[in-house]
């Protein structure tokens, strides 16, 4: 038996009078690599901010790696191993590429303010640290060369790969990828799929993404669950959730 | 020569008000909030140093040094209690009008305490005055502080926000607090870190402008404050190169209106340049073009 990254239990949010989510419950073991999909409003991107702290749920249990984090502020729940990608990009875009990562390693590399403000050894010591790191994630996603870049002079496609470099940079245990492939073509999509499982293996992630791309999704998520009107209609291997005629419903309509 | 002597004073007055838009053009660049109590801050410090001074004659530097570390503590305090719960109220209106009111606070707190007489401020600054072109043009030991003092606090500042963690967090935190927060960033730490140095700043320029203009009343610190906003829109706020520059300006724009046009009339003629920029270049001179998508 697999060890459990996250299992959400029975969690619910309600705005005003809509249930937003409603009772969605999820496992997802360590390693794995799971889609969460669902049409247009289904509440997906509600469930992210769940995950991470944005939204407190009004019932429910999430536990990342055995320990209870439901309810906890963001910082705390980006220690704990959590890291996310955004639908809209939201890259810090007037900083370079270079240091959006950098913003990523913040809690990893320490050195006080007065040995940067006396520029002390310690302080040029730990900034070429964490340049070093930073290029080394950037050569993971191609984007070494554009590193003194602004990240809004970045075409959109490396937007993407940055944004999701950024939050490998938090050292997360379970990334969270909300639509990773939007607005690629096929070929960037094909690339993104290949990057991903890269990602996947050499650093050690269990990865949850949400995603439209059904070709990004059924080739390389191994589980599914399927959302609509904030409740779980179905999970279970990819192949068969896509075949479900319930979920052709959902998405085409009767 | 009096035109150099002129322009010289500018600069001096300009690096007061460039220190104190410091504070306002970096609280708002990373909270989005203006803090109009921030000029009262600099009363605050000028009567810390002064109380100090008169009744215990420490030495001028350990005097200033206290004076900022109890402006800072004013500065978090104020985020904290004040701002801190507003800061995700529906409307930024919300916090502007409680900064508006912690601005009366403090001048009503200093009148009670202090009373409304104006106090003889005596200057912690004991340079003798440098003369040039033999003694056709001096300069007092003040101007010459604040202008090196002013230069100092701009590159230190430069240098920590773009080149420290801290910094870099700051930037963050300026750019998207949800994002920042989502990466791991201290939201609250950074902003209030942000208050800490605009207070620091506003008690070094509170003991600068009473030192050259020595008279100290708990309204000491409103007309620079407004002026020093002034600066920070002219600038562009939320850009540190630009409080700079918009300080200067407005100080050499202000000296030379009361010697060559009229002393009632400067300050009018400066805030008549603001509207002027603004219509120009409605960001300020360095600010930044906001590109809406439609």
């Amino acid at each position: 038996m697999a060890k459990e990254m996250l299992s959400v239990n029975n969690l619910s949010i309600s705005f005003g009078g809509l249930r937003a989510v409603d009772e969605f419950n999820l496992t997802i073991n360590e390693g794995e690599l799971y889609g969460l999909i669902g049409p247009n409003g289904a509440g997906k991107t509600t469930v992210f901010n769940l995950l991470t702290g944005v939204y407190k749920p009004d019932v429910g249990i999430i536990k990342l790696d055995g320990k209870d984090i439901t309810g906890q502020p963001t910082i705390a729940i980006n220690k704990e191993g959590i890291a996310r990608t955004f639908q809209n990009i939201r890259l810090f875009s007037d900083m370079s590429v270079l240091d959006n990562v950098k913003v990523g390693l913040h809690n990893r590399f320490e050195y006080s303010t007065l040995s940067a403000v006396l520029r002390l050894p310690k302080y040029f010591k730990v900034e070429k640290e964490m340049n070093e790191k930073a290029m080394e994630l950037l050569k993971v996603f191609d984007l070494d060369k554009e590193a003194d870049l602004k990240a809004s002079q970045l075409p959109y496609g490396k937007q993407r790969k940055l944004e999701i470099a950024r939050a490998l940079a938090t050292d997360p245990k379970l990334l969270l990828l909300d639509e990773p492939a939007a607005g690629m073509n096929p070929n960037e999509t094909k690339e993104l799929m290949e990057t991903i499982s890269f990602i996947r293996k050499n650093f050690n992630l269990t990865i949850l993404l949400i995603e439209h791309d059904m070709k990004l999704v059924s080739g390389i998520c191994e589980r599914l669950t399927v959302l609509n009107f904030g409740r779980v209609l179905c999970e279970g291997p990819t192949s068969e959730v896509l075949n479900n005629p319930e979920v052709i419903t959902a998405y085409l309509g009767e | 020569m009096s035109f150099l002597t002129n322009i010289i004073n500018g600069i001096s007055l300009g690096s007061v008000y460039a220190i104190i838009a410091l504070g306002y053009t970096m609280v708002y660049g990373i909270a989005k909030m203006l803090n109009f109590a921030h000029g009262d801050i600099i009363m605050v410090g000028a009567y810390a140093v002064f109380l100090i001074t008169s009744a215990l004659g420490f030495n001028p530097l350990v005097t200033v040094l206290i004076a900022m570390f109890l402006c800072t503590f004013l500065g978090i305090t104020i985020e904290r209690i004040a701002y801190k719960p507003l800061r995700n109220a529906g409307s930024p209106l919300a916090v502007l009008i409680t900064a508006i009111g912690v601005s009366y606070l403090l001048q009503n707190l200093a009148l009670i305490l202090f009373g409304a007489d104006a106090k003889v401020f005596k200057s912690v600054i004991s340079l003798p005055p440098v003369k040039l072109f033999g003694g056709q043009i001096t300069i007092t030991g003040e101007t010459l502080v604040t202008i090196i003092l002013c230069i100092i606090i701009m590159t230190a500042l430069t240098i920590f926000v773009g080149k420290t963690k801290a910094g870099q967090a700051m930037l963050a935190v300026s750019e998207d607090k949800g994002a920042a927060s989502l990466m791991g960033i201290n939201v609250n730490a950074t902003i209030a870190l942000t208050f800490a140095i605009g207070s620091a700043l506003a008690a070094v320029a509170g003991v600068l402008l009473c030192s050259s203009y020595p008279s100290l009343t708990p309204y000491t610190g409103s007309m620079p404050g407004i002026k020093a906003f002034v600066a920070a829109v002219f600038g562009g706020i939320g850009s540190i190169p630009g409080a700079f520059i918009g300080g200067i300006i407005l100080g050499i724009l202000e000296t030379l209106a009361k010697a060559y046009i009229s002393t009632q009339l400067s300050d009018a003629i400066v805030f008549a340049a603001l509207i002027i920029v603004l219509l120009v270049k409605p960001t300020g001179i360095l600010g930044k073009k906001i590109m809406e998508k439609v």
